[in-house]
């Protein structure tokens, strides 16, 4: 079978942008798929260049086993795109915008939108210069959906909608996935993916730096471990993300779970959680250990990572 | 056929504007025409002492005695700049309108190829000029049949048939240019028509500037030009119709390549 998205170094510079490197990235079909980075690590870059709004400077690139390069309205005809900040005509009402998408792509889809409005409740009548960053993500949602693609491309789908959109919006999202269609979902929210996305990657500085399946990724092996009480690390393979403030520490240990009970039953403590990390905890890792020739910490020490939860 | 239904809808409120504006600007002089009639001799000594002024308007090769003379003048000077700046605007929008308002994406990322958003643009300003065009004349030959007064219809609709390619041709110009911008359209458009008005009266005040003639499309909507030949210079015009087809061609060649802004 065909993958649904095949890059082979797919690389784009532009000015004094980074864009992105020797991007390696394989979408299975039918996958539901998470591509998580930080603002600016090049995930609109791919998702721009995948489907020829932008044309890669080296490398190449297959999406549902067409060459980006030559067969871009092939591509075009079987994705369906959203767009992380999308722009409509002014003066044009929601339901032209739709009948529009639907005539540029010379399908009749009447059907298929009138029930993704009904369940997103989108207002048809308005228009688009009067609709909020939401609803104009809502109306994009139906366009993107309503002539049934293989591949859905959601860039940062869920900004600006409320958690009721949000969730409905994945249920459509999980129906469709189950049906069958691919998506490839971009997000710098980690917990959405790792709620709703069976493998991710995680893109930074334009790079690959991991891929993998969801629950392998929380299963590294490794635990999350928070002590309260007197603990000493030294001579115990396999700690990171040690952060301690006197009287308790939390880390995350990779190393052998007997050696470090061991230490925990000779050490002056009066409690211990061992728990799995989430999938936040393990990309903060991945970010801070990963060799890095920009410095990302801004001046005041905190990182730049929006949603770091470092408590 | 749906991008280019969508200029035209968009459109539709703009060219009215414009077509009235010119359409009855035009119908105003005209219908004015009747009570100068009888001064214009006094008008035509007038012109005729002021030297280099009235070349540089043609004037001094027409006579504004007669109805077509008269109209040659005003007639020429609304539709050639209001046409010129209308035509400049319409062609430098074409291709950078969707990236200045963020909606290339959209339309981007629907199954059609580049070269077709390009034709349906080109075509859809074609035919908003041909509609500007098709008005002014209705509202201009409504006039002229109103006062009553002899016209020659032939060399009539000859200068207008000039002015039609001259906006064309400004089009086509600021087409190619509107592939390589991605805002601030109107001002280089109006800018360009600007210019190439002037340039057309340097042609016509100095000899030694003639040859400009064969840049700007004044050169071939030159009413003494038409009026006394019955015919347009194919020098000029063939000079207009290539760099016509240069803009179109560049506008062809870089939006079907270029990097679309996010």
């Amino acid at each position: 079978m065909v993958n649904a998205i095949e890059t082979d170094r797919l690389t784009k510079t532009y000015g004094t942008c980074r864009g992105i490197t020797d991007l390696m990235l394989t979408v299975r079909q039918g996958d539901f798929f998470g591509f998580i980075g930080p603002n600016g690590a090049g995930k609109s870059t791919t998702i721009r260049t995948l489907l020829g709004l932008i044309r890669p400077t080296s490398g190449s690139a297959s999406v549902l086993g067409f060459d980006i390069a030559s067969d871009q309205k092939e591509i075009l005809k079987r994705v369906g795109y959203l767009p992380s900040e999308i722009h409509f005509t002014n003066g044009m009402k929601v339901r032209d915008v739709i009948r529009y998408s639907a005539k540029l792509r010379r399908q009749a889809c009447q059907k298929q939108a009138a029930s993704l409005c009904e369940r997103l409740a989108v207002d048809v009548e308005k228009r688009v210069e009067d609709l909020s960053l939401g609803n104009r993500k809502k109306v994009g949602i139906v366009c993107a959906l309503q002539h049934e693609p293989e591949l859905l491309i959601l860039d940062e789908p869920t900004s600006g909608l409320d958690p009721l959109m949000q969730k409905e919006f994945f249920e459509i999202l999980d129906e469709l996935n189950e049906k069958g269609t691919s998506i490839f979902l971009s997000s710098h929210i980690l917990s959405e993916v790792q709620t709703h996305c069976r493998t991710a990657a995680f893109i930074r500085e334009g790079s690959i730096i991991v891929c993998d399946r969801v629950e392998k990724l929380e299963e590294t092996g490794a635990k999350k471990v928070t002590v309260s009480g007197s603990f000493a690390t030294e001579g115990l393979p396999g700690i990171t993300d040690f952060r301690s403030d006197g009287t308790s520490a939390a880390f995350l240990y990779k190393g052998d779970v007997k050696a470090l009970l061991k230490r925990l039953s000779e050490s002056e403590i009066r409690n211990v959680n061992i728990t799995e990390p989430t999938l936040e905890e393990i990309f903060m890792n991945y970010y801070e250990t990963a060799p890095s020739n920009t410095d990302r910490a801004d001046p005041e020490g905190r990182t730049l990572w929006p949603y770091s939860n470092r408590s | 056929m749906a991008i280019f239904e969508q200029e035209l809808k968009t459109q539709r409120r703009s060219v009215l504007i414009w077509s009235l504006s010119i359409g009855l600007m035009i119908a105003a002089c005209v219908l004015m025409y009747p009570d100068m009639e009888s001064e214009m001799e006094n008008v035509n000594e007038m012109f005729a002492s002021m030297g280099s002024f009235t070349a540089a308007f043609g004037m001094d090769q027409l006579n504004f005695g007669t109805l077509i003379g008269f109209y040659g003048v005003e007639g020429g000077n609304i539709l050639g700049i209001g046409g010129a700046f209308f035509a400049a605007i319409t062609g430098i929008n074409a291709l950078m309108k969707e990236e200045r308002d963020k909606t290339a994406e959209f339309l981007m990322t629907h199954p059609v190829s580049r070269t077709r958003v390009v034709t349906e643009k080109l075509l859809g300003a074609v035919i908003t000029i041909l509609l500007l065009n098709a008005i002014v004349l209705l509202c201009a030959g409504i006039s002229i049949k109103m006062i009553g007064s002899e016209m020659d219809w032939g060399d009539f609709l000859l200068f207008h048939l000039a002015y039609l390619i001259l906006q064309l041709e400004i089009a086509g110009i600021c087409f190619g240019i509107s592939a390589f911008i991605t805002r601030s359209g109107a001002g280089i458009g109006i800018g360009i028509a600007s210019l190439l008005y002037f340039l057309n009266i340097a042609a016509n005040i100095s000899k030694d500037a003639e040859a400009l003639k064969y840049i700007t499309p004044f050169g071939y909507t030159e009413a003494s030009d038409i009026l006394n030949t019955h015919t347009l210079n194919t020098g000029y015009l063939a000079c207009g119709l290539l760099l016509m087809a240069a803009g179109v061609a560049a506008g062809y060649v870089k939006y079907t390549r270029k990097d679309l802004r996010a």
